[in-house]
């Protein structure tokens, strides 16, 4: 289950940047997770609630906005539909990925004494 | 707040970040693929499913490279020195990378085992990635391709439960075709079909560690790709430590 190590890097990375600006406590992450990131959003969750205690994120809320895949044509940019051969159905180029495979971390909220 | 005793209301700060969540990982495997580039090393993740013949894979990689290209490799093995030792015994310096309960390998972990390599004259690096199809996929290593093995047995739909990891593939090696004949029904050409849903430009290899069947087209795959990797000095030579 590689949602722990996600959510460790998460932590590690909310809690640099919430030192950084002298934050008492961290109160709210807002993460973006793509829908063939291969990250699954109730796991990601229920590592969170595990690995945040005693840590600045202990009271902080996390949200996670889900991000649909999209695939369109590299050449001409039709849209392939999610499912389909991912070949262009005008002009037979392969598909690109536009989004749906993205792990970000957008926002994070904190109480700066 | 008051300013003497620090009483009253603390402010909240919004900050905007928009970064990767795995940023560290990938300064990591990119300090990985400078190793690699100013070795002229051409590193493969190899990944796919416990028992899909990874191992067996490079066994096989390392007898028919043998005098024309120099392998070294690491496993990820969750406990066991077992595979690396299979290496070893096959003439390959090997090394594992136990991970513990980790389901995958990261670019630290591939980074310190690296170390152990300063001294090798390589020309080929396999990473065999932990047996899993979910967990590595997320993780680069600083790799030059992915490889993903998929073994004829688990079946022509993995591709379409697994997608990640066939979308981050550069190769598919079909293995253990030998055993098709016992699998009526399924073909070649049912995981090409499965693959093309997940694989914008599928590329699969079918071979068979066992009867060397398909082994001289991954060799030649290979072979192209060595060409490639010390053909372009990588702009990233001079970032090592
Ligand atoms: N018939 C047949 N069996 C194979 C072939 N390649 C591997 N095997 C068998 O499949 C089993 C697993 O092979 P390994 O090479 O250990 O697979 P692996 O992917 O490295 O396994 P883990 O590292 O444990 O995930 C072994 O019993 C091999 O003998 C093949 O081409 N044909
Ligand atoms: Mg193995
Ligand atoms: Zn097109």
């Amino acid at each position: 289950m590689h949602e722990y190590s996600i959510v460790q890097a998460l932590l590690a990375r909310v809690e640099q940047e919430a030192r950084a600006r002298g934050a008492s406590a961290v109160l709210r992450v807002r993460v973006r997770v793509g829908a063939v990131s291969g990250v699954e959003p109730e796991l990601l969750a229920c590592a969170y609630e595990f690995f945040r205690v005693r840590t600045l994120c202990e009271r902080a809320e996390l949200n996670i906005d889900r991000v649909e895949e999209q695939w369109a044509c590299q050449a001409c940019r039709t849209t392939v539909e999610r499912g389909a051969v991912l070949i262009c159905p005008r002009c037979g180029a392969p598909a690109r990925l536009t989004q749906g495979d993205e792990i970000m971390l957008e926002r994070i909220e904190m109480e700066v004494p | 707040m008051c300013q003497s005793c620090g009483c009253g209301d603390a402010e909240i700060v919004a900050l905007d970040i928009h970064d990767k969540v795995l940023a560290a990982n990938d300064r990591m495997a990119l300090h990985n693929r400078g190793h690699f580039a100013q070795r002229g090393i051409l590193a493969l993740n190899l990944m796919g499913s416990p028992g899909a013949g990874k191992t067996a894979i490079v066994e096989a990689t390392s007898s028919a490279l043998k005098g024309r290209a120099r392998l070294g490799a690491v496993s990820g093995d969750l406990a066991t020195d077992r595979d690396a030792r299979r290496l070893r015994q096959a003439g390959v310096p090997a090394l594992t990378i136990t991970t513990g309960a980790a389901c995958h390998l990261d670019a630290a972990m591939v980074h310190r085992a690296l170390d152990s390599f300063r001294s090798a004259a390589l020309d080929i690096f396999v990473i065999e990635n932990v047996g899993n199809l979910v967990c590595p996929a997320i993780y680069d290593l600083g790799q030059a391709a992915n490889v993903v093995a998929l073994s004829v047995t688990e079946g022509e739909d993995k591709p379409l439960k697994y997608p990640p990891i066939f979308r981050a593939a550069d190769l598919v090696l079909l293995t253990k075709i030998d055993l098709l004949p016992h699998l009526p029904g399924l073909s070649v050409a049912a995981f090409e079909e499965s693959l093309s849903h997940v694989m914008p430009e599928p590329r699969i290899i079918p071979i068979s560690a066992r009867t060397g069947e398909g082994i001289s087209d991954w060799i030649d795959w290979i072979t192209d790709r060595l060409a490639a990797s010390s053909a372009v000095p990588s702009p990233q030579g001079e970032q090592q430590t």
